[in-house]
């Protein structure tokens, strides 16, 4: 019952996505060259994403890391 | 200062609320319109480059070098978003408009260019749609009899107009009848409610006059606006501050080039609009009227017979004398079920119209079952045919409209207009929604009307409901199942309960505001 529901649910939220974005007033092949555009942007967004991002977010935190880190042994030997 | 106090002019409260549309709901339709635009280009090259069929209206080769006629936004929007959603207009039905209604069903193979019909009747259609507001258009009743009967007599056909041979007694005895039931000294009617308008408003005013017409004024008031040749400055949709500040210029101004005086001003409004269902301030409307002396043209072409505790119209409804305003314009489409306009007012003015009309010396005259209907339904109204009929009918009109408004706000749609109008637009707002709203309701045997873009702003798509008194209120709790279930299924329950005090008028205890976060 709760797979069903869960069913109905992604089914409904997939008719607001057709309402809203007008893919249900197109025709078949509009439609399936406005999902194939859609899904290849999404993959390419994730794909890149998923390269890209560990790489940056080490990179900022280690570049964040060493400022801060600089910073508190300055503050350190001065209050001593 | 009588105008901004409106307490003193109003003597009931006057509840009218347009929601704003949510910010997420308008950035979502631009959304939607703009992935449809693209479609639409592509579309549009496809066909240039004949990798489409073209199948709507082009120029012929010889004309392909002149200029274009189809590349306005008008044409782009009617090939490429009009026509994927066309289905939901043009139905055509096969009996009589009345609370129920049968309609033949139709398909199309190749998504609305062509339709074919499959042969079958869909059935007791429950009516939204229709201006049946008094439930007068039926098929068995005393108005039939009659207009049988006349039809029996005079023949279907008039072949003439009013000033030749057009003149029946049939049509002396109509305006005799208009002008008893509006409360004026003389009547005139005519056969097409559109007509009266642009054809008498021409005939009133000229070239040296001033017409000061509300924004959303009807398409027959701005063409015989523009028909007359005079000066038009348009006023905010029901707004008294802007219509005010155009009077004072007017007055203090005057003609623009040679700064004389208007030889007239003529404001032009509507009882009931029908796109907003929105009432007009009739009492402040005539308080400045009479300030700064100009003449008032009333259309009531949906508020005659639904408005007023006797079906009298908006001036009944306010309270204020008939004599306030110098035309007052109406159709009996709507509330007599019947066709044709009339125009009531003065002795004098009526009698001018008689001559100078374009619409008595050029238009046949109405035809005689026609005007035995109007005679009967004005009867009934006035109760002259000795019975309560009519009575009942203008209070069940207003209980329908009061239930039917505050069940839709209670399930959280953006209804727009007055509390007490019998027009009520739905607002959808985004494009794919018109389609879809029209085709399940249809599913769910509900015939409404949806509007969109050139009738109404492009992001404020609307479904029009129209009560009629012969709804009963089993029909109304379908019906509103019915919507209940559509709109949780196409998301339609935007509103977040917070109305906009109308901003022209102070808070007072006759505002009505409501703000729930």
């Amino acid at each position: 019952m709760d797979i069903k529901s869960m069913k109905n649910y992604l089914y409904w939220l997939y008719c607001q996505f057709e309402l809203i974005t007008c893919s249900y007033l197109m025709e078949p092949w509009e439609k399936l060259l406005f999902y194939t555009f859609n899904i290849t942007m999404l993959v390419t967004v994730l794909y890149t994403a998923y390269v890209f991002v560990p790489v940056h977010v080490s990179t900022a935190f280690q570049f964040f890391l060493h400022l801060l880190g600089n910073q508190h042994e300055s503050t350190v030997s001065v209050v001593k | 200062n009588p105008i901004v106090h409106n307490g003193g002019l109003y003597k009931r409260p006057f509840n009218e609320a347009f929601e704003e549309t949510p910010m997420l709901v308008a950035v979502l339709t631009y959304v939607g319109y703009g992935v449809l635009t693209l479609f639409g280009y592509l579309r549009d090259f496809m066909r240039q480059w004949k990798i489409e069929k073209c199948q709507n209206a082009t120029e012929r080769e010889e004309q392909k070098d002149f200029v274009p006629l189809y590349q306005d936004f008008e044409n782009f929007y009617n090939r490429n978003l009009y026509m994927r959603i066309r289905d939901s207009w043009n139905r055509p039905i096969c009996s009589v408009p009345g609370a129920k209604v049968d309609m033949m069903e139709r398909v199309s193979h190749d998504y609305n260019w062509t339709f074919t019909y499959t042969g079958r009747v869909i059935k007791d259609i429950i009516n939204m749609g229709s201006y049946n507001y008094l439930g007068f258009a039926q098929k068995a009743g005393t108005c039939q009899e009659a207009a049988a009967k006349v039809l029996s007599q005079y023949g279907a056909g008039v072949c003439s107009t009013r000033q030749e041979m057009g003149n029946l007694d049939k049509h002396e005895e109509l305006e005799k009848l208009v002008a008893r039931f509006l409360g004026v000294e003389s009547a005139m009617a005519y056969g097409m409610g559109f007509a009266t308008n642009s054809m008498n408003i021409p005939a009133l005013v000229g070239k040296g006059c001033l017409i000061l017409s509300d924004e959303l004024n009807h398409a027959s008031l701005v063409l015989g606006a523009r028909l007359s040749g005079a000066t038009i400055r348009i006023f905010k949709h029901n707004n008294m501050q802007s219509l005010e500040k155009l009077l004072k210029d007017a007055i203090v101004h005057g003609q623009p080039r040679t700064r004389r005086p208007w030889k007239k001003i003529l404001i032009l409004v509507e009882g009931i609009y029908s796109m907003e269902g929105s009432i007009v301030r009739l009492p402040e409307v005539i308080a400045l009227k009479k300030k700064y002396k100009s003449y008032l043209y009333l259309d009531e072409a949906h508020s005659i017979g639904a408005l007023g505790p006797s079906g009298r119209g908006v001036v009944e409804y306010f309270g204020l004398s008939p004599e306030d305003v110098d035309v007052m314009m109406g159709t009996f489409t709507k509330s007599f079920g019947a066709a044709g306009g009339y125009i009531g007012g003065k002795k004098e003015l009526i009698d001018y119209l008689r001559t100078y009309s374009h619409s008595a010396v050029y238009a046949t005259s109405l035809s005689p079952p026609v005007v035995e209907q109007i005679i009967t339904s004005m009867k009934c109204i006035m109760g002259e045919d000795g019975t309560t009929v009519g009575k009942a009918r203008v209070q069940q009109l207003a209980e329908n409209t009061r239930y039917f408004r505050r069940r839709l706000k209670e399930m959280g749609f953006i209804i727009y207009g007055n509390e007490d109008s019998p027009v009520v637009p739905l607002m959808l707002y985004m494009p794919a929604k018109i389609g879809a709203f029209g085709r399940e309701m249809l599913k769910r045997n509900i015939g409404v009307v949806v509007v969109g873009f050139p009738a109404t702003p492009i992001i404020e798509s609307r479904a029009r409901f129209c009560l009629s008194a012969a709804h009963t209120k089993e029909m109304l709790d379908t019906a509103l199942k019915e919507i209940n279930e559509v709109g949780d299924l196409l998301q339609l329950k935007y509103s977040r309960h917070r109305l906009v005090p109308l901003l022209d008028r102070p808070f007072d205890e006759t505002t009505y505001e409501e703000t729930e976060d």
